[in-house]
C-alpha cells in the first residue's frame, strides 16, 4: 500500500513490484497482496490491456484519520467499546491535573525524558 | 411459592437493584476496591434484568406454585392442547375467567418474553458490533502501524494528537500515537503500556460487554448510563492499580496527567464525552492512595452479590 500512496497515478503489478526494491519478492507474491487488497476494498483496480492498473481507495490520511477517531469514539457510534488510556479533559479538571503535573515534579527527580 | 409470591418477591429485586445501583454509582468506597465494586456491579445488572423478566412472568401466570420457568413452558403445552381457560394452576379455574384478566395476563406473559428476548438480543448485536469494528481495526492497523523500540511490543501509528489504546480480543493489540511518543518520557510510555496490557489481561472489555449491551437496550435510561460510566471508570482504575506493580505511580500520574492536559482531537457535534472528571479522579486517587477495604467487607461484597443473582434464578427456576 506504500508504494501506491506513495504515486499520483495507477500502477501495474510490474510497476509496483520494480517499486518494492527492498524486499526481493516474487512479482505472483505482488499480484497476490494487490489482488487482496482490492477484493478487501483498500485498492481499487482497472483493466488496461491484460494487465490490472492499481491505485489506492482512499489516503493513506483518510484511514488513519478513521483508525483513529474510530478507536477514540470520536464519530459517534460506540460500537468500538475500546478502552483508551485517557481523554483530554478542559476547564476545572485541566487545572486540577495541572497542579498535581506540579506537585510530581516538585517533589524530587524528574522523569528521564527521551 | 406461588406464582403471584414470585412476581412480588422479583419486583423488590428488580426495584432493590435499581436503587442499589444508584447507590453503588454515588458512593466513594469503589475506588478503594475496584475489583469487589465491578462484581457487584454485575451481579446488580444481572439480577435487575432476571428480577424484571421475572416479575412479568409471574403476574401471567399468578396461580403457578412450580418455577416461573416450567410454568411458561407448560404454557406452550397447554396453548397446544386447546386449554387455555379450563386448566386449573395455568390461566384460571375451571369455569369463566374474565375476558380482562386474561388480557392482561397475556400481555404480562408477552412482555416478559419480549424482554428477555431484548435483553439477549442486544447483548449478541453488542458483541458482535465489537468484533467487527475490531476486525476493521485489526485490517487498518495491519496497512498503517508500525513497530518502534520506544514501546515494545505495541503498534505505532502516524497520528499527531497524543492517543493510546488497545484492541482485545484472540489477536489483541496495543496502539499508541506518534504524539503519545513525542509526549512523553521513556518511564511514562512504560507505565502506559502496563495499564493497557492489564486491560488486555483481564479481559476488561467483555466486563464491560453487558453495560455497553444495556444501554443499548435502553438508551434513554439515566442508570443504564451512569452504570456504564461507573463501570468504565472502575476498569480504568483497576488497570492503573495493576499498572502499579511494574512502574511507580508517578510515572503514571505523569503520563495521565500529560495526555489529560494535551490539546483535544477535534469532536464532531453530538458526540457524548465519556465521564467527566474521570482522569482528574483517577490522578487524585493515584497521588492520595486510599486503603483498601478489609478483606472482610470484600468477602461481604462478594457474597452480597452472590445472593444478589441466586435469588432470581432460584425463583425462576426451581
Amino acid at each position: 500500500m506504500d508504494v501506491l500512496w506513495e504515486t499520483d497515478t495507477s500502477l501495474t503489478v510490474r510497476e509496483v513490484s520494480a517499486r518494492l526494491t527492498q524486499r526481493n519478492l516474487a512479482h505472483t507474491t505482488v499480484m497476490t497482496v494487490l489482488d487482496r487488497l482490492a477484493k478487501k476494498g483498500f485498492a481499487r483496480r482497472e483493466r488496461d490491456g491484460r494487465a490490472w492498473r492499481y491505485r489506492p481507495a482512499a489516503t493513506r490520511e483518510t484511514y488513519v484519520t478513521e483508525l483513529m477517531l474510530t478507536a477514540l469514539e470520536q464519530t459517534g457510534d460506540r460500537t468500538a467499546a475500546l478502552t483508551r488510556f485517557a481523554q483530554s479533559v478542559s476547564g476545572v479538571e485541566a487545572d486540577v491535573l495541572r497542579d498535581a503535573l506540579e506537585v510530581i515534579e516538585g517533589s524530587g527527580e524528574k522523569d528521564d525524558g527521551t | 411459592m406461588t406464582g403471584l409470591e414470585d412476581a412480588a418477591l422479583l419486583a423488590v429485586v428488580a426495584i432493590g437493584s435499581a436503587f442499589g445501583a444508584s447507590a453503588l454509582a454515588q458512593a466513594s468506597w469503589p475506588r478503594r476496591s475496584p475489583a469487589a465494586a465491578i462484581l457487584l456491579w454485575q451481579a446488580l445488572g444481572l439480577a435487575a434484568g432476571l428480577a424484571s423478566v421475572g416479575t412479568l412472568l409471574g403476574l401471567a401466570l399468578p396461580d403457578s406454585t412450580i418455577g416461573l420457568v416450567r410454568s411458561v413452558l407448560h404454557v406452550g403445552t397447554m396453548l397446544r392442547a386447546g386449554g387455555l381457560f379450563r386448566v386449573r394452576d395455568g390461566f384460571g379455574a375451571v369455569g369463566a375467567m374474565p375476558i380482562i384478566v386474561v388480557g392482561m395476563r397475556l400481555a404480562c406473559l408477552a412482555a416478559g418474553l419480549a424482554l428477555l428476548a431484548s435483553l439477549c438480543w442486544v447483548l449478541v448485536a453488542a458483541s458482535a458490533s465489537a468484533l467487527a469494528a475490531r476486525r476493521r481495526q485489526r485490517a487498518l492497523l495491519t496497512l498503517l502501524a508500525h513497530g518502534d523500540p520506544k514501546v515494545p511490543g505495541a503498534l505505532v501509528v502516524d497520528y499527531p494528537t497524543a492517543a493510546a489504546y488497545c484492541l482485545p480480543g484472540l489477536h489483541s493489540q496495543i496502539v499508541v500515537s506518534v504524539g503519545t511518543l513525542e509526549l512523553l518520557g521513556r518511564g511514562e510510555l512504560a507505565a502506559v503500556l502496563a495499564h493497557e496490557r492489564a486491560h488486555l489481561r483481564e479481559r476488561h472489555d467483555l466486563v464491560l460487554l453487558p453495560f455497553t449491551a444495556l444501554r443499548r437496550a435502553f438508551p434513554k435510561s439515566v442508570t443504564c448510563t451512569d452504570a456504564y460510566s461507573a463501570v468504565a471508570l472502575l476498569i480504568e482504575m483497576l488497570a492503573d492499580d495493576r499498572a502499579l506493580r511494574a512502574r511507580p505511580a508517578r510515572e503514571l500520574v505523569s503520563a495521565l496527567v500529560r495526555f489529560g492536559t494535551a490539546s483535544p482531537c477535534p469532536a464532531p457535534a453530538g458526540t457524548l464525552s465519556a465521564g467527566q472528571g474521570d482522569v482528574a479522579a483517577r490522578v487524585t486517587r493515584l497521588l492520595q492512595p486510599v486503603r483498601p477495604l478489609p478483606p472482610a467487607v470484600v468477602l461481604a461484597i462478594c457474597l452480597a452479590a452472590a445472593l444478589l443473582v441466586t435469588v432470581p434464578i432460584t425463583v425462576l427456576f426451581v
